[in-house]
């Protein structure tokens, strides 16, 4: 078997989660080499939806950006930007929203806005929400792909720039939010998902080689463990093939 | 009518000094030779309104034409951070930034209005963020029919909006298309307006899936081949990827950002 990288682990993994025939609204970056994989390997019906309003890309090379020409070249159809967000993302069309996040908490809420200090004199100002909080919001579900540091895996985020399930079960609900919040959060040591009853992130599957202790000591809370803990199948040949083909 | 006028001559009769002005252009058509003929022209005060400020707005931020930026995503495309714009929050140089911050989705509807003619937006947004927190431009609405409370932002009216086409006509006509982004609703949500084109010609053939902006809602156009690098223009350009790469190491430091910005004066 091939030897790779817990980055190319944590990728195959997020591809994995991707059913064939999805609608996935994907971020740039990790979430976008994710999405291409799978529709490279198990899912070649994968709708890809970048905000720039591209539907159906079906790019041959990686973009850099969420508006890289091949996105727009192999669209099934391209909208303006208030019609993507208007007509595709706001009423609920889409299966998946797949995001990445600087910091994330407990309970799996985004910031992508500042670290540190207040608000008007940050520590470190980040980009910015772009299209997250209402993506977070109106898709079925949201998968997130991060690697996981415990400065990037906190107790409470700084900002809440989009939301993952607030303080706990039930926000979303009460907030009238439509979309059931995240599910999957793929990391480069294994997947956490919410506690069916608590929201909170536990982690549910270690990637091969991985201990529990890493991941633990790796998350900036007391992380909870589920029982039937599983491995990650490593890599397939083909993955790795299509995943580094892509990547070139 | 739209009058056809040189780039320096067109920026001068548009934008202003203590406008606020777009730039817009989603990753493609990014009306970058504009931007740096405000930067020569020496425009200060400027309240910058872009959805992706990018690097067009790091470049005008760094040479200290801003004080206000309205945005909702303000990073480097698949590179990272933008360094002059963090410069500007972080340490106030060269001069302090204001920040008015919404989301992809706020940002665009807020423009719809303006170019609607309508007051202000609605939408289903920002909802258990901490964005509303920060600005007065993100409240709660009761819809009238249903009593679902929704959420409202306020029209974008722009002193003036600057975009880049493929083509005009003679006449001023302009066709863009690929990704349109918010450009029509920025022109049209303007008081003045600017449009760079990859070319003037005799007449426009149709494009399918292209915007037309009738020449009687711009005010200039200006040829300007090559106006939207390192953005691109859909069959005439690529995105330069290499310089958005090479931004972050020439924005990184004060010095050699001067450097760059001595080669734009």
């Amino acid at each position: 078997m091939t030897d790779y990288t817990s980055d190319e682990m944590m990728t195959v993994a997020a591809a994995r989660a991707l059913e064939n025939g999805a609608v996935c609204f994907v971020g740039i970056g990790l979430p976008s080499t994710a999405a291409n994989l799978a529709r490279r390997t198990h899912a070649p019906d994968l709708v890809l939806i970048y905000e720039s309003g591209t539907i159906g890309s079906k790019p041959g090379t990686l973009p850099l950006s969420i508006g890289d020409g091949v996105l727009a070249e192999t669209a099934d159809s391209l909208v303006g930007v208030p019609e993507i967000f208007n007509y595709w993302l706001q009423p609920g069309r889409v299966d998946v929203g797949f995001l990445g996040a600087a910091q994330l908490d407990r309970f799996a809420n985004i910031n992508t806005t500042v670290i540190g200090g207040d608000y008007r004199d940050p520590k470190v100002r980040l980009p910015g929400a772009g299209g997250a909080p209402e993506i977070a919001a109106s898709c079925r579900e949201v998968f997130m792909i991060v690697r996981q540091t415990a400065r990037a895996f906190v107790e409470r985020v700084d900002f809440v720039t989009s939301l993952g399930f607030g303080t706990g079960a039930g926000d979303r609900e009460r907030l009238g939010l439509r979309g059931a919040g995240p599910r999957l959060v793929i990391t480069d040591l294994g997947v956490l998902r919410p506690d069916p009853r608590t929201c909170e992130l536990t982690m549910t599957q270690l990637h091969p080689g991985v201990d529990l202790a890493t991941a633990k000591a790796r998350t900036g809370w007391d992380l909870k463990v589920s029982s039937d803990l599983v491995t990650t199948a490593p890599p397939t040949d083909a993955e790795l093939a299509a995943l580094r083909e892509l990547a070139a | 009518m739209a009058t056809i006028a040189p780039l320096a001559q067109a920026v001068s009769e548009v934008v202003r000094d203590g406008d606020t002005v777009a730039f817009e252009g989603f990753t493609h058509l990014i009306p970058f030779a504009a931007g740096h003929e405000v930067i020569r022209q020496g425009r200060r005060d400027l309240t910058l309104v872009r959805m992706t400020p990018d690097v067009i707005y790091d470049q005008l931020i760094g040479a200290g034409c801003a004080k206000k930026l309205v945005f909702s995503w303000g990073g480097n495309p698949g590179v990272g951070s933008l360094h002059r714009f963090r410069d500007a929050v972080q340490n106030g140089w060269p001069v302090p930034l204001e920040l008015e911050e919404h989301s992809h989705a706020g940002m665009a509807n807020r423009y719809v209005a303006a170019a609607s003619g309508l007051p202000f937006a609605v939408l289903r947004g920002y909802v258990g963020t901490d964005l509303p927190k920060q600005t007065d431009n993100i409240k709660p609405i009761t819809c009238p029919f249903t009593g679902e409370v929704l959420t409202a932002v306020p029209a974008l009216r722009l002193d003036s909006a600057v975009i880049h086409a493929q083509r005009a006509d003679r006449k001023g006509n302009v066709q863009l298309w690929g990704i349109t982004g918010v450009q029509k609703e920025a022109v049209l949500a303007a008081t003045r307006s600017l449009v760079t084109v990859e070319e003037v010609v005799d007449e426009l053939e149709p494009r399918p899936g292209a915007v037309v902006l009738p020449s009687w809602v711009v005010d200039f156009v200006a040829e300007v081949p090559g106006g939207a690098h390192p953005s691109y223009a859909h069959d005439y350009s690529v995105r330069d990827n290499d310089f958005y790469q090479r931004w972050d190491a020439i924005s990184k430091d004060r010095e050699s950002f001067g450097a760059w910005l001595a080669g734009v004066a």
